[in-house]
């Protein structure tokens, strides 16, 4: 899996140099240190032992950033994912200065093409259809080819009657793209509307963090919701929250926890069960003929 | 001069106009000067609104005088029953819906509700309603396709509140489920952006077969505002923010998001309102018809396919 994606971000850097001059490759600004600091109890932490723990602290149990290609590995039977649509390039349509060559930047540091990986694969051997954000690529927000890439994914499951599991881990609908991307809000959950009709199993898994038209639209609307720990998830964020009510935001306030309380998500997954819990689901759900 | 100051500037003419009428001084050509300063007055008016730019269509589409949703359904319909509540928690005031007649045919209205004054304003919390608000709306919004009825929305909203109570009961859920439902809908639906379309709180309404949007009215995926603090850390670019944003009834006609657009007087909307509302009602005199005469599923796939072609994306052209 992990070599799949190696020899994509390759081949990509290939053809991007024969298109545009060669420019000098800067480091990388990801520290290859032996250690990671920890984002919640700040402790240092082997970068190996944290990778084999799945990126979880083992320390306090914080579940750090897992980024798409490595969540897509540890979630599906090796060599079983095919991936959609991974050449899809969307528009300027605001003309925005700086735009195109940020997703450029941003799709050579990646290897990605877009926020959302999409793709057929198998967990536990139920063929499924698996959309993957990556917060990396501008807060994982949700522009044209996003809200398209899950769209199609969507589409296709429809068609083919496969179970949806869709990772969200977004900032929300992108700036940058103007109303453009706001309306993938309903585009995309129009697309949901008919996998549904069709009576097909969607799960919702939300991740760190999952926000603005992102829960505003397919995040929020799984049969079943699923949630990492301690996640946030949201529709306005806290500070403008702050902001417009002047007062201090109660304690675990849009975490994933807090969220359940409030009865919008299922369940609480710890990563380590992440994929058993979807194979139970799937299977559960399993459609014959 | 930005339309602001030309408001300015104009004030300061009629209380010259007013000033000269009041003490009529012999010794002057009043008759002259007064239609100096009332030809000065109309240049003023009219440079101001020949050049308007997005941000001075954003001050316009934000003026308290502006008619609200509640003065379209009153000079638009007739006998408008409202009706109340989510049946779950709460009324929510900031969407106002119900039945009405609309030249004889029974029609469901809906819209987001701006205050004129403060008193109003906090009735209808500024028009940004909470959750329940727009389950209120799903849940008219499902009664007009249980009794067949075309259903017409009017959005004007800063956008969806963004407080403590609205996260805690599911502000992100409400909308997305609005947006799904509204999609399926075997019924016609219009939507009309009045002034201000906000953001994902506007969309919860505009999951419609057409939307039409005033010529001063905008619609964004977030406010000028916003959008500067979030690109620019600088919510004072707001100004700068406007131009880039693409938000006008032109801009959303050109990306085919728009079908229709409501040409506006000079002035304040408020003196001559008659006349967007004359086509407003000739263009749903138009065109309920026709989608009345579509059948249900027609009507979904035709929504369907609406949203579907929203954001061109090319294959294999990295």
């Amino acid at each position: 899996m992990e070599e799949l994606f190696q020899q994509r971000k390759e081949k990509l850097n290939l053809f991007k140099a024969l298109i545009r001059p060669p420019k000098p490759v800067k480091p990388k600004e990801v520290p290859t240190g032996l250690y990671t600091r920890c984002t919640d109890c700040g402790q240092d932490i082997l970068s190996e032992e944290l990778e084999q723990n799945l990126f979880v602290c083992p320390l306090c149990g914080a579940h750090m950033k897992l980024y798409a290609p490595k969540r897509i590995k540890m979630l599906v039977d090796e060599g079983s994912f095919r991936e959609m649509n991974e050449r899809l390039k969307g528009k300027n349509v605001l003309g925005f200065p700086g735009y195109n060559s940020k997703i450029d930047k941003l799709q050579r540091l990646t290897g990605l093409n877009e926020a959302v990986i999409t793709g057929i694969g198998k967990i536990e051997g139920v063929r499924t259809a698996i959309g993957v954000m990556d917060s990396r690529f501008i807060m994982g927000s949700m522009g044209a080819v996003v809200g398209e890439k899950i769209t199609r994914l969507v589409e296709y499951a429809t068609r083919k009657r496969l179970p949806l599991v869709l990772f969200s881990a977004s900032g929300g609908a992108r700036m940058q793209e103007g109303i453009i991307s706001l309306m993938q809000m309903a585009k995309t959950s129009n697309a949901i509307a008919r996998h549904h009709q069709a009576g097909l199993l969607y799960i919702s898994y939300m991740t760190h963090p999952t926000t603005g038209g992102v829960t505003a639209s397919f995040a929020s609307l799984g049969d079943i919701i699923l949630a990492e720990p301690k996640c946030l998830i949201g529709f306005a964020g806290q500070r403008v929250i702050e902001q417009t009510v002047n007062q201090k935001l109660p304690e675990g306030f849009q975490r994933a926890e807090f969220m359940q309380q409030q009865g919008f998500v299922d369940r609480v997954v710890e990563r380590k069960d992440m994929r058993s819990t979807l194979a139970f689901l799937l299977k559960f759900h399993r459609q014959e003929g | 001069m930005s339309l602001k100051e030309a408001e300015a500037r104009v004030k300061e003419l009629e209380s010259e106009i007013e000033q000269l009428l009041r003490h009529n001084d012999p010794n002057l050509d009043t008759d002259s000067i007064r239609h100096e300063l009332t030809r000065a007055r109309d240049k003023t008016l009219k440079e101001a609104y020949d050049n308007l730019t997005s941000y001075d269509r954003v001050y316009l589409a934000r003026k308290s005088t502006r008619p609200n949703a509640r003065d379209y359904i009153d000079a638009l319909f007739d006998h408008f029953f409202e009706l109340k509540g989510d049946r779950l928690a709460h009324e929510d005031a900031s969407i106002i819906g119900g039945l009405a007649y609309f030249c004889g045919v029974p029609v469901t209205v809906i819209g987001t509700v701006k205050g004129k004054s403060l008193e109003e304003n906090l009735t209808c919390n500024f028009g940004m309603p909470n959750p329940e608000g727009y389950r209120k709306a799903l849940r008219l919004m499902k009664q007009a396709e249980k009794f067949k009825r075309p259903i017409i929305t009017f959005i004007d909203t800063p956008g969806a509140y963004p407080g403590i109570a609205a996260e805690e009961h599911g502000q992100g859920e409400a909308i997305a489920r609005n947006l799904m439902e509204m999609g399926s809908l075997t019924v016609p639906v219009i939507a009309i952006v009045i002034g201000e379309g906000g953001s994902g709180g506007a969309l919860a309404l505009s999951v419609a077969n057409q939307i039409w949007m005033l010529e001063n009215a905008v619609y964004s995926i977030l406010s000028p505002e916003g959008f500067a603090a979030i690109l620019w850390k600088d919510r004072s670019r707001a100004q700068e923010a406007c131009e880039f944003m693409k938000l006008t009834a032109q801009d959303l006609y050109d990306f085919k998001i728009v079908e229709r657009i409501f040409s506006e007087p000079r002035g304040d909307l408020c003196d001559n309102a008659q006349i967007v509302y004359k086509q407003i009602k000739r263009a749903l005199q138009e065109t309920l018809p026709e989608l009345m005469h579509m059948t249900p599923k027609a009507l979904v796939e035709q929504r369907y396919k609406k949203f579907r072609t929203i954001g061109d994306c090319s294959d294999n052209a990295m």
